[in-house]
């Protein structure tokens, strides 16, 4: 077992986490927790690969991006989650089932 | 000699640190505790970019995940969680049923890790940072366009949404 194969377990460990993090939670800060750890699961897989079996930056520069992407994606979720809850005094995902509270 | 082996030891309390914390953050009663598990999360993965020779990367993870993306996770937490003095538990749905799914994908992927010869070979540890800026402006340059559209988007767009509306506001 290398380096290499611990990296991508790493990264395997952590998408199943983030999945059942998503899957179970009820707060809707915690279901974004969840979707962080799985778009860093996604980023170390990228930069493994590139590191270890293609040998150039393209894997590195996804996941720049990815970085890029979570940071608008956190930013937006958590602006809709501070309006569910001043509509609905409330973060969980199950209580917000109204399109217009 | 002692220096591969300090690095060894450096790398696995790296795996551990992400791994540990991880579980933390998807098992943990309180949802304050998640998020500075989250922390060492974040934190652990920037590590593994060094040990993948992306200092860039690791960089831009601790300035923009830690120093970013979890302010704004914990300042989340503080404002949508009644504080009143009494702790609330973080409560959790399915969690028995979850785990079924959960375990076969990642059966699925262990087995497709390690039963595959990879032809994995360490490239040499080089300063990524140059490359990685002429990769943006050549490869990546249509994405890395819209990336910046996107992040003026989402930084108006977020501010729209987190205001109070107009007839809330007192005149």
């Amino acid at each position: 077992m290398t380096d290499f194969h611990v990296l991508i377990a790493v990264g395997a460990i952590l998408f199943a986490l983030g999945l059942l993090c998503v899957m179970t939670r009820r707060n809707a800060i915690s279901v974004l927790m969840g979707v962080e750890l799985i778009l860093n699961s996604a980023a170390l897989n990228f930069v493994t690969f590139s590191h270890y079996t293609a040998g150039n930056l393209l894997g590195q520069g996804m996941a720049i991006f990815i970085i890029i992407l979570a940071a608008a994606e956190a930013a937006v979720a958590l602006a809709i989650f501070m309006n569910i809850y001043r509509t609905i005094s409330t973060s969980e995902v199950d209580r917000a089932d109204q399109l217009h509270g | 000699m002692i220096i591969e082996l300090l690095t060894q030891i450096i790398f696995w309390a790296f795996v551990i640190l992400t791994v540990g914390s991880a579980i933390v953050v998807v098992f943990s009663k309180r949802i304050i505790y998640s998020a500075f598990a989250l922390l060492f999360t974040l934190f652990g993965v920037a590590g593994l970019y060094v040990f993948l020779a992306a200092d860039f990367l690791a960089a831009s993870q601790l300035l923009v995940y830690v120093g970013g993306i979890l302010t704004l996770i914990i300042f989340g937490v503080f404002l949508t969680t009644k504080l009143h003095g009494m702790s609330i538990p973080e409560q959790t749905h399915q969690r028995y049923l979850a785990i079924i799914p959960v375990a076969g994908i990642i059966a699925i992927l262990f087995y497709v890790f390690f039963s595959v010869d990879w032809f994995a070979h360490a490239s040499a540890a080089e300063p990524t940072t140059k490359d990685l800026g002429k990769l943006l402006l050549t490869t990546y340059l249509v994405p890395f366009e819209v990336a910046s559209v996107l992040l003026l988007a989402a930084l108006i767009g977020a501010m729209r949404l987190a205001r109070p509306r107009e007839e809330d506001q007192d005149d």
